[in-house]
Formats: structure tokens, C-alpha cells, sequence
């Protein structure tokens, strides 16, 4: 599955781009989730990991499709 | 409106709202009734009282428990050169009192803590979060949801800002979603860095502290869509605006079907900030400790943990060994003698030592607390 992430906060750190085309293993936000845990150990310090789609924030089991956009939100404490 | 009314001045001030058929005296006498409780004073902090003070907000309560610093001004609009030493809360108040006599303003020079917090906020109708730090975050949503009170909420991180309205009522005594549906665990203490780690556009706060005050107004007078259930995550280098639906969750400890958290808890423990059975044993010196043995000539090394951008500003000569590539520097750091960690607010050397002593079996380094922030001057190298 190839889709279009879009990272905020310290999530744009670790992927070091705000946008960028990822191809992965299985098809669910679980199975994306999985893959960028594996290839960036660092998301495991964000503990839960919350993705957006279609401006929605989806369950674990949400199936995505080829080319959708996937926003990722780690939350920024600043003030 | 029981008992509340505009007098002549006050009609000319806000006339520009009073001609507005979607917004009228209605909203205007709302305003003058409302009372907003604004906690923290900084970068969104400034926005928010002014646009509020502004706008008519009746009683405005600001808690703030800072001193004004010089690199405060680079985003916090209120203060000013001759403001720095003073308390936040109380420059605060003395300005938008004089933006607008017809409001009470109340400074709170107190940090807010889970003792402290329901009584703080108990007076007000809405609350507007605009701290700093996570265990303050949860803190002050979970007293929002105990007190059913709003919480209008607003982040940045360098150039991206966070906004929502968490606790509003909805139909048959239902609050919308709040801060622990959209992040129910905090990060690892030190992995998501604050504006003095990680820095902060000058105007991003004062974008993002205007929607905030935007969105306290909409709330209180009943305009427009709020932000419920919705997370607005902004870009200011791009202007992308992204407006994220999400839902109150079951499993929610403080709102969902079973809640365990039914009063205040220990919010630096929950942040991980000190944990009990992880925590382990740092030694760690105070910044006017540090000094004297610098001034002393004491033989030691300084190791710096920050990154190469913050290293490259301002140092004090230490060892550059970011956290980020830390294994890298292993073999340049003592082991023979005393060595002081440092990075710019105590967090990260904290994390760095953590390592160090874990992984590298050290057993002679020393934390600086408060890191470059908690120091008088530094010299610039």
C-alpha cells in the first residue's frame, strides 16, 4: 500500500519531512502504524499514535486505500 | 440578561459589534457577563487577553507564576523592555485594565497544581489553556471536566499550532470530547520539546492565541461553529489548515464508560516527569552550584546535550554531544572525573545521563538543573 503521509510536531522530526509518499505492508491504519514503528523506533516514545484521514481521525482498523492522504498529530505542549 | 447592561460609554465602544445583526446586544451583554479564567501569560497568553479584554470579557482571571524574561519578547506583545523581572500576571493585568476600564481583571501570581486548581478555576464559566508543559495540559482538563467547565485549548510548536474547544455541553448533560480523547497518554518525558527547547516563531503564538480568543468569544456569545470534536491543526509556513473530526472515546479514564480518574492525580508522575519505579537515581547540582565551581576553577567537564543549531547560538564551552547522536561522543565523555550534563531546560541531560548510565555503565555524571534557563547570564562563546 502506498499512501501520502503528513506529519505534524515531532512526527515531522523523526519522518524529517512534513509530507512524503510511504509504502508499507498491509493495508490498515494498524498495519501503517506497525511499519513506521519498525523502520522509526522514536514514534514508540509518542506512545499512542493517533492518524487522521479524510479530516477524521480512524480506529486501528480502519482500511485505507492507494494514494490516500494520512495525517499524523503528536500533541505539542508549547505556549 | 439579569442585571447586566451597557452604559453610554461602554455603547460607543463596542458599536462596531452592536451594528453586526449576527452578533447584537445580546452578544455584547454575554460578553460583559462572562467570566474567562486565562491560564498562562506567554505567547498565546498576550493575544487572548488583549483580543478579550478587548471584546468585553466581564472578568478576566489570569494565572501566572513567571517572571518576565528578555527572551520573552520576541512573541509575548504585551510586555515590554522595562517589564522584565516583573510578574506576568500582574503586567498583564495592569495593561489590558488600562485597554479597557470597564472589565475586572484578576491576576493569580500562583502556579497552578492539582491542590490548587478546582478552587482557581471553580469562579469562572471558561477556561483558556495556554501553558506550557503537558502535566499542566492534563491537569487542566481533567479539572475542567470535574468542574464542567469549557476549555478552550491552544498549542504551538515552532511554526504548527493546535486548537480545540474541549467539555462543551452537548444535549442531555453530554460534555464534547476533551484533551484525553485526542492524546489519552502524554509522550515520554523529553521527547516532544517546549518553545525554550525547541523554539517558536515570534508570531505564530499570536496567530494561534487570536483563533483561541476567536473561539472563547464564539463560545460565550453562541456565534459561529466552535471547534467541538474537532481538532484545527495550523501551519503557519504553508497556511495549510487542517480541521480534524475526532470523537469522545470509551475508554476515556476521566469521561469514558468506566472512569478511574475521579479527582486530581499527580500529573508530573503521570507525564513521567518523575516516575516512580523507572526513576533512577541522578545526581544533579542547582545552577548557583554550577557557578561557584566554574568560578572555583573546580576540574570537571561540561558536556552539552543540545543540538548543533542551539550549540552553534550560544554555549559555554562543553563537550557538543546532542542527545539526538549521543552514542557518537561516548568515547570523548570522562569517566575519571566529575562530569556535568547539561541542555537548555534540565529535561534532556536528564534523559542523556538516563543513557549514559543504563547502556555505558557510567557513574560520575551530574544533571544541571534547569539547565542554561535556570542560569543568570551565560556567556556567549
Amino acid at each position: 500500500m502506498k499512501i501520502k503521509l503528513v506529519a505534524f510536531g515531532i512526527a515531522k522530526d523523526i519522518l524529517t519531512h512534513r509530507q512524503q509518499e510511504f509504502v508499507f505492508e498491509g493495508s490498515s491504519i494498524a498495519d501503517l502504524k506497525s511499519n513506521l514503528l519498525e523502520r522509526f523506533p522514536a514514534f514508540s516514545d509518542l506512545k499512542k499514535l493517533s492518524f487522521a484521514v479524510d479530516e477524521e481521525y480512524q480506529e486501528d482498523t480502519f482500511l485505507l486505500s492507494e494514494d490516500k492522504e494520512v495525517v499524523i498529530i503528536p500533541p505539542v505542549s508549547g505556549g | 440578561m439579569d442585571n447586566v447592561a451597557l452604559n453610554t460609554s461602554e455603547f460607543a465602544r463596542y458599536q462596531r459589534h452592536l451594528i453586526m445583526p449576527e452578533f447584537n446586544l445580546d452578544a455584547q451583554l454575554a460578553l460583559k457577563k462572562a467570566k474567562v479564567l486565562v491560564i498562562g501569560a506567554g505567547g498565546l497568553g498576550a493575544p487572548l487577553l488583549q483580543y478579550l479584554a478587548a471584546a468585553g470579557v466581564g472578568t478576566i482571571g489570569i494565572v501566572d507564576f513567571d517572571q518576565i524574561e528578555v527572551s520573552n519578547l520576541q512573541r509575548q506583545v504585551l510586555f515590554a523592555q522595562d517589564d522584565i523581572g516583573k510578574f506576568k500576571a500582574e503586567i498583564a493585568q495592569e495593561k489590558i485594565i488600562r485597554q479597557n476600564p470597564h472589565i475586572e481583571v484578576i491576576a493569580i501570581v500562583e502556579k497552578i497544581t492539582s491542590e490548587n486548581a478546582l478552587e482557581i478555576i471553580a469562579p469562572y464559566d471558561i477556561v483558556a489553556d495556554g501553558t506550557d508543559n503537558f502535566p499542566t495540559r492534563y491537569l487542566i482538563n481533567d479539572a475542567c471536566y470535574l468542574l464542567n467547565k469549557i476549555n478552550v485549548f491552544g498549542s504551538i510548536f515552532r511554526f504548527e499550532g493546535q486548537l480545540a474547544v474541549f467539555n462543551y455541553p452537548l444535549d442531555n448533560e453530554i460534555r464534547s470530547a476533551n484533551y484525553r480523547d485526542l492524546f489519552p497518554e502524554p509522550p515520554a518525558a523529553g521527547t516532544v520539546p517546549n518553545c525554550a527547547e525547541a523554539g517558536v516563531l515570534g508570531v505564530l503564538p499570536g496567530i494561534v492565541g487570536t483563533m483561541q480568543a476567536n473561539e472563547v468569544i464564539k463560545v460565550i456569545t453562541g456565534i459561529g461553529e466552535p471547534l467541538i470534536n474537532k481538532l484545527l491543526v495550523f501551519d503557519a509556513l504553508s497556511y495549510s489548515f487542517h480541521n480534524l473530526k475526532f470523537k469522545a472515546q470509551k475508554d476515556n479514564p476521566l469521561s469514558g464508560e468506566n472512569p478511574s480518574i475521579k479527582a486530581l492525580i499527580d500529573y508530573e508522575e503521570f507525564c513521567g516527569i518523575i516516575s516512580g519505579d523507572q526513576f533512577i537515581n541522578i545526581n544533579s547540582i542547582t545552577a548557583k552550584d554550577f557557578e561557584n565551581l566554574r568560578a572555583t576553577r573546580t576540574n570537571f567537564q561540561l558536556v552539552d546535550v543540545r543540538e548543533k543549531e542551539e550549540y552553534d547560538l550560544i554555549n559555554l564551552g562543553g563537550l557538543f554531544a546532542p542527545l539526538s547522536k549521543l552514542t557518537d561522543y561516548i568515547d570523548q565523555i570522562d569517566r575519571s572525573k566529575k562530569v556535568i550534563v547539561h541542555c537548555q531546560s534540565g529535561v534532556r541531560s536528564r534523559k542523556a545521563i538516563e543513557q549514559l548510565q543504563k547502556e555505558f555503565g557510567f557513574s560520575n555524571l551530574v544533571n544541571l538543573e534547569g539547565g542554561l534557563n535556570g542560569m543568570n547570564e551565560v556567556e556567549i562563546c
